[in-house]
């Protein structure tokens, strides 16, 4: 006996393109890691591989972290929940660029040797804001699946609203380091700035 | 026209001749690569095209280091010149936007000999050397390069400078287009400058080559100082201008931050530097693109470079913590 069409079409599920969007943004914010990675498989790094890989994974994470700040005023300006469906997965590519960054600094760069690491700490404050930065995202990385959501409740709010202060102790971080060029760790701190103020103002109407 | 080609109906206007294949799948892999650095910034690098050969002979240097030497490829794609942008592939992207055709320098200041020399006039009295230094960068990476060129100090002798002449001082061309000129990053003219008694010093040298090639655009085109003991913002890229001057000249790293970069910038990996750790450096030599370049141990920054030996005497009861 032969089916016609629409029964078929009937017992599908109906195509839905939202469904696409999800695993499309978590592609694109992948796809620097695989360039990264494949850069680095093809000797495409240049001839001081280690540092091009922290300032790289460095400028992914701040970019990252930026981009979820970013989509909660978006929310408002939009007058649309649209963006927030993004801000977690956006959050963890952060923390997942921060990893990287800080496990090719304490790995490659350092080589385990404690000693240098805390000379670091004590004498460059950069690597201290660095540090506060990374140290924040933990807690907030792991609380960040549906279940802590749920377990933690009210209190979810408050420890995440930690994410600024994350935000504004990497971006000086980079303002710190920076040497010479100025621009772009300014642009962020700008960028920052007017986020923190956008949320305030909306938060004291 | 092939048999084969014939035999298959092609006409070899059809065919693609082999440079614009090859130029083709250059654009190709080029825009490939240009989309790749919108997402992430990792520029491509770009190939360091060969130098002119310097002509012989080059006489062998007594003050060469025996270190393994970096390739010429590191030393031609991985540099600071911030004429030509501040990332380190900009020099080598840019080297070809810097007009080194005619070159002059201008001498003045507390000397016999002042004036307006070619190239060829500064050169022409000097027989070429290969010196092997180490090339330690404030960065914490450090090179090792075999330079050709010349004793600063010989050229200095010419040049008859008088007893006020306590300093010397240096500067780089700025030429308006350069990409990096346009941005303030820092006060142009570059600027650098030495005591006199280091300038004279015999390691201190003027270069115009690498490997026996001139130099590159990124590599500081065509005449630069070399000063191996001191970090290598010290070894100013296309000079333009020699000065004897009396007073301790400004300098542009150190005008620009002077609690990081002092007047002296000798290398000390027992002075603390704000940005970077100085103990120890990263050495770019022997393969430094495959993946065993990511496991490398850095290696012990030594005291003037390794140079102390020959030049701590320079700075005989001077506390080099204040000095830096």
């Amino acid at each position: 006996m032969a089916v016609s069409t629409t029964d078929v079409r009937a017992r599908l599920p109906r195509f839905r393109w939202q469904s696409l969007q999800k695993p499309a943004v978590f592609i694109a914010a992948l796809l620097p890691f695989l360039f990264l990675l494949q850069s680095l498989l093809t000797g495409q790094l240049g001839p001081n591989p280690i540092d091009t890989l922290t300032d790289q994974t460095g400028t992914l994470a701040i970019r990252m972290l930026l981009i979820s700040l970013m989509l909660t005023p978006l929310r408002w300006i939009l007058k649309n929940t649209w963006p927030i469906r993004f801000r977690r997965m956006i959050g963890l590519f952060a923390f997942f660029y921060a990893t990287l960054h800080v496990a090719t600094y304490f790995v490659l760069d350092q080589q385990f040797d404690i000693g240098a690491v805390w000379s670091d700490l004590s004498e460059r404050p950069y690597i201290v804001a660095g540090t506060i930065a990374f140290l924040i995202m933990v807690p907030l990385a792991i609380t960040s699946n549906n279940a802590m959501v749920r377990r933690l409740g009210r209190r979810w709010m408050s420890l995440h609203r930690a994410v600024y202060i994350a935000g504004l102790a990497v971006v000086v971080h980079y303002v710190w380091l920076a040497k010479g060029d100025l621009i772009e760790p300014i642009v962020y701190l700008v960028l920052l700035l007017f986020l923190f103020s956008y949320r305030l103002v909306k938060t004291l109407r | 026209m092939q048999d084969w080609m014939k035999m298959a109906g092609i006409r070899s206007s059809e065919i693609t001749d082999q440079a614009l294949f090859k130029r083709r799948r250059q654009f190709l892999q080029a825009s490939a690569a240009a989309g790749v650095t919108g997402l992430i910034g990792v520029p491509g690098i770009a190939a360091a095209k060969d130098g002119v050969p310097l002509p012989e002979p080059i006489i062998k240097s007594e003050f060469s280091t025996t270190d393994e030497l970096s390739s010429k490829e590191t030393i031609t794609t991985y540099n600071n010149f911030y004429e030509l942008g501040t990332d380190k592939g900009d020099p080598v992207r840019y080297a070809d936007r810097l007009r080194t055709e005619p070159w002059s320098i201008t001498v003045d200041g507390e000397c016999d000999n002042p004036g307006v020399y070619t190239l060829e006039d500064i050169m022409k009295p000097h027989a070429i050397e290969e010196r092997i230094y180490r090339m330690r960068c404030v960065e914490a990476w450090s090179m090792v390069i075999p330079w050709n060129g010349f004793a600063l100090a010989d050229l200095i002798k010419r040049m008859k400078p008088n007893s006020k002449a306590k300093y010397v001082a240096f500067e780089t061309v700025v030429q308006d287009d350069l990409p990096g000129v346009s941005r303030n990053v820092l006060d142009w003219p570059y600027r650098e400058g030495l005591r006199i008694d280091e300038a004279m010093h015999p390691l201190t040298m003027l270069s115009v080559g690498i490997y026996g090639e001139e130099l590159l655009g990124q590599n500081g085109a065509p005449i630069r100082l070399v000063v191996p003991w001191k970090y290598g913002y010290k070894s100013i890229k296309s000079v333009v201008r020699i000065s004897f001057v009396e007073e301790q000249p400004d300098t542009s790293w150190n005008l620009s931050s002077p609690r990081e970069y002092g007047f002296y910038s000798n290398v000390n990996p027992d002075r603390s530097h704000p940005r970077w750790s100085q103990a120890k450096e990263r050495r770019l030599a022997g393969n430094t693109s495959g993946l065993s370049a990511l496991f490398t141990s850095k290696t012990k920054t030594q005291f003037m470079n390794g140079y102390a030996e020959q030049v701590a005497s320079l700075y005989d009861g001077m506390d080099l913590q204040t000095n830096h």
